[in-house]
């Protein structure tokens, strides 16, 4: 609490004063509640602005809920965007908990569906190698590019404290560049900058795929990375909560010195949560790759590792939290695209970030109004 | 008799927080020019009490009155319209402003142009009034922390203070600007203002207070006492609600092995010089001893290579005659503190929240912190949760650790909770060696006779025990023999002595030196 006193008198005042107290203690439901709150706030406001531009909030919202919620088939697609997102998210949560700022999951997404590709393209394995031995491989190579390229940073950082949000920042650049090489030069298709599609047996099996056997599967593109994005999510949570490696993790995090004094390897915990994390990342890279693009080209990320920063914190830094604002986010992507011309998704996903952020200040507080009497 | 209104009163006041009640009908009246001391131990409700009074918060129920009006105040500028100024104990100070510009900060004078040098001088002239000597003219963050307290009183005074409070003003204070503090009150009182000073340290409240008002558990228990008719016993039972121990029986006992050699150890600091000059000492199983000095002559440094934390340039450390830590160390430090760790050295830290402590972190989490990576808390790769939980929820009561729940971050404990979680985890693991930096400082009576108490049960159980205080009484009491630190070298080793040759000792005399002189006399 600032407080600056003026002695200068006033003839009148607010009647009402509100003031934020300190809370003492937090009740799990509490910054669920809020955030949903929070999130209603930001669609009112939307609203508002929709009106006064001359628009009808209720039907622009009405249109993005279908767009995106409306039937099976788009239910599927927001899941299939909201599945490179869970993977990234999981990525900056885990390593945002002990306080590394990897803003580099976009470098390690491009990393790890390089390293998925390269399983193909190289090729490693015959196209004909049946699913059952491609996709592990793949998935294992997505990672592990994905883990190297978060090495670097990171072993640079625990080795001679270069500061990882530059490092992880420019190796974005590195990788991309890294990327658009292979797909001009070495594995071009015709002169197209795309490498040719990959065999079948590279692809992450489909909802669509089994529409012979379900005939409401027809058409449906959530693919099987939905499943490594869940599986991610249980693993990080058990990790960081139930295990003596997460333990760490939280501590160093949380006060540094206190993990020094407790006899924590500092240094090897950056380098390894820097792999983690990128190789997260990495998965989501893969998962892009074999699930939806089924080939190695340039545009496969519309800035995914950045929203990953987003869906970071918005959950809290909690790997299951991350699972449905992954979702919201794959949400208002689709409905971007429906409605893409009115930008209208962009200044409600703008609200909504605002006043998640700004909820924050209500779970750390309390509000309490002061009415006072009013006075000649 | 003519009755005088008081400078203020406060009748009935009562304040509830979620599940506490931290001021219950609360009785308080501060006379024209006297020093009324407030006194109670960590969340009695002192700081409440006076933040009502100063419009931060509004009270449940009760009334306030100023020179005789009743008055209610929304605000803390409500309360220095009134001449009610507070300074609390974390300054709220613009670092890279001048202390006139923090005072001008938010008056509606000067306007527009600041005629610093003007005002430089008016605040200067305020300062002398009162003994707050500080240079106007710098900037706060070149001030140490009893200069910023002064500015932090220039600010209240310049802005027509008539009530001073002062919530716990010496805590963040060296002993010598205390006595600095002390003489500005005492001339603030002369000078017909009444303060309102803070504190949980009897002595103090002993030497500075013309009355005193003892709070405990929101309730208060002795008010406007005169201190004259009053005793440090009483004050301690008033404000502990039982009978405090000052002086603890020690038993005799008699030490076992060595369990600690320091050998010739030498070290530098953060800044790279040298802060241990060939140390050498020795402590015994079932023995306190004591590390005499004043603050920053190494002691710090030396906890800290004893633990591990720090590397030596040369010397050795010893447990149980093994050597743990020696020069040109190869392995890394987490290696030796594990090591460290595990042949049973426990360390209270001298920092509590910097060090000793994760804030965010639950309790449970904090007191795992040294016991995460063996079994039972540990099960493979795994922490078994609910163990963790079963031995906090049991150090939590064995330890008297007052926090809602084993999932409370730690943050919210106040600092004689959050020290009995380092105590609770620390003596818990067993100790052979226990290093303890001022493991009492901060705390009030009743928790320092716990912490001592707890020292002392240690040594009957045969540990060794390290102690560093800067409290000279402390030190005396509790230590079987004691070295005294000065510039990173032993001055010598005493079992008995005077206060009068240890600080001659703490100043830089050599006991060699001293018994040739004392040895001459006649
Ligand atoms: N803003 C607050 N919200 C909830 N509880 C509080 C708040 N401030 C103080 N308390 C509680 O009120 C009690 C009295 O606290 P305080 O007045 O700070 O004690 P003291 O200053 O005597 O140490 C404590 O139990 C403390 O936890
Ligand atoms: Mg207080």
């Amino acid at each position: 609490m600032t407080v600056v006193e003026a002695p200068a008198e006033r003839r009148w005042r607010w009647p009402i004063e509100i003031r934020l107290e300190p809370r003492l203690s937090q009740p799990a439901w509490l910054g669920f509640g809020v955030s949903l709150g929070a999130v209603a706030l930001a669609l009112v406001l939307g609203g508002v602005v929709l009106k006064l531009v001359g628009g009808d909030p209720v039907r622009a919202y009405l249109y993005m809920i279908r767009a995106s919620f409306g039937n099976l088939g788009v239910i599927s697609d927001t899941i299939t965007k909201a599945t490179p997102l869970i993977l990234v998210g999981l990525a900056c949560a885990l390593a945002f908990r002990m306080r590394l700022w990897n803003i580099g999951a976009e470098g390690q997404f491009f990393a790890g569906a390089f390293g998925a590709s390269a399983v193909v393209l190289t090729p490693l394995l015959a196209p004909e190698t049946p699913s059952i031995w491609m996709i592990p491989a793949m998935i294992l190579a997505g990672f592990v590019a994905g883990a190297l390229w978060g090495f670097l940073p990171g072993f640079l950082k625990a080795r001679y404290n270069v500061n990882e949000i530059i490092s992880t920042l420019m190796m974005n650049y590195i990788a991309v560049a890294w990327n658009n090489f292979f797909i001009f030069a070495v594995w071009t298709e015709g002169g197209f900058q795309m490498s040719r599609v990959f065999p079948k047996t590279a692809w992450l099996p489909r909802l669509a795929d089994y529409a012979k056997e379900i005939r409401e599967f027809r058409g449906l593109t959530a693919h099987l990375g939905l499943v490594i994005g869940l599986l991610a999510a249980v693993i990080v949570w058990w990790v960081l909560f139930r295990s003596k490696w997460g333990y760490e993790i939280r501590l160093i995090g949380d006060n540094p010195k206190a993990a020094r004094y407790a006899g924590v390897n500092i240094v090897r915990n950056t380098v390894l949560v820097m792999m983690l994390s990128g190789g997260l990342a990495g998965l989501a890279g893969m998962s892009e790759i074999s699930g939806v693009v089924h080939r190695l080209q340039g545009a496969i990320s519309p800035g995914y590792g950045f929203t990953g920063i987003i869906i970071a914190w918005l959950a809290k830094l909690n790997p299951l939290a991350v699972i449905p604002v992954s979702v919201l986010f794959g949400a208002l992507i689709l409905a971007g695209r429906e409605i893409q011309p009115s930008g209208v998704p962009k200044m409600i996903q703008g609200i909504v970030l605002v006043c998640l952020i700004a909820s924050e200040l209500m779970i750390r507080n309390r509000i309490r109004f002061i009415f006072r009497p009013v006075r000649s | 008799m003519v009755v005088e209104s008081h400078a203020v009163e406060m009748r009935g006041v009562t304040k509830r927080f979620p599940g506490v009640l931290a001021n219950d009908a609360v009785d308080f009246d501060l006379r024209q020019g006297e020093v009324h001391a407030l006194l109670g131990e960590n969340g009695a409700g002192k700081s409440t009490l006076v933040n009502i009074l100063t419009g931060l918060y509004r009270p449940d129920s009760g009334a306030i009155l100023v020179r005789g009006t009743p008055v209610s105040f929304h605000s803390p500028r409500d309360a220095i319209r009134h001449g009610i100024g507070m300074v609390h104990q974390h300054f709220m100070l613009v670092p890279t402003q001048t202390a006139t510009e923090n005072i001008l900060l938010g008056l509606s004078e000067p306007r527009f142009w600041m005629a610093l040098s003007r005002y430089n001088q008016v605040i200067a002239d305020l300062g002398e009034q009162f003994g707050l000597t500080v240079d106007p003219g710098v900037k706060i963050w070149q001030l140490s922390v009893g200069e910023q307290q002064r500015v932090e009183i220039l600010k209240m005074l310049y802005r027509g203070a008539q009530v001073l409070i002062l919530d716990e003003p010496t805590a963040v204070l060296a002993p010598q600007e205390v006595e600095e503090l002390f003489k500005t009150v005492r001339s603030m009182a002369q000078g017909g203002k009444s303060v309102v000073f803070i504190s949980h340290k009897l002595h103090e409240v002993l030497s500075i207070a013309d009355r005193i008002t003892v709070l405990r558990k929101g309730k208060v228990t002795a008010s406007g006492l005169n201190t004259a008719g009053t005793s440090k016993a009483e004050l301690a039972r008033l404000m502990v609600g039982r009978e405090v121990l000052f002086h603890l029986e020690k038993k005799q006992r008699t030490p076992g092995d060595v369990v600690l050699s320091v050998e010739g150890v030498q070290a530098l600091n953060d800044k790279g010089l040298p802060a241990l000059r060939g140390v050498s000492l020795t402590v015994r199983s079932g023995e306190i001893v004591g590390l005499v000095g004043v603050a920053g002559n190494g002691q710090a440094e030396l906890a800290e290579v004893i633990t591990g934390l720090r590397r030596l340039t040369s010397g050795s450390i010893r447990l149980h005659g093994e050597v743990v830590v020696q020069e040109r160390e190869t392995r890394r430090d987490d290696f030796l503190v594990r090591r460290i760790i595990d042949s049973g050295v426990a360390h209270i830290p001298e920092d509590r929240t910097h060090v000793g402590t994760a804030p965010n972190l639950s309790v449970t989490d904090n007191l795992i912190m040294k016991a995460y990576r063996q079994p039972p808390v540990s099960h493979g790769w795994s922490i078994n949760a609910s163990v963790a939980r079963s031995r906090a929820e049991s150090l939590r009561s064995e330890y008297d650790i007052m926090t809602p729940s084993v999932e409370t971050p730690v943050r919210h404990l106040s600092g004689g909770n959050l020290q009995r979680v380092i105590l609770a985890r620390e003596i818990s693991a067993r100790p052979r060696l226990m290093v303890a930096m001022q493991p009492a400082r901060g705390l009030d009576v009743g928790a320092i006779e716990g912490v001592r108490r707890l020292l002392l049960e240690q040594r009957e159980e045969g540990a060794a025990i390290l102690l560093v205080s800067e409290e000279l009484e402390e030190l005396m009491e509790l230590s079987d023999r004691m070295y005294v630190l000065y510039a990173g070298e032993v001055m010598g080793e005493v079992r008995q002595a005077d206060a009068a040759t240890i600080g001659l000792m703490m100043t830089g005399t050599r006991l060699a030196d001293l018994s040739v002189s004392v040895g001459t006399k006649p």
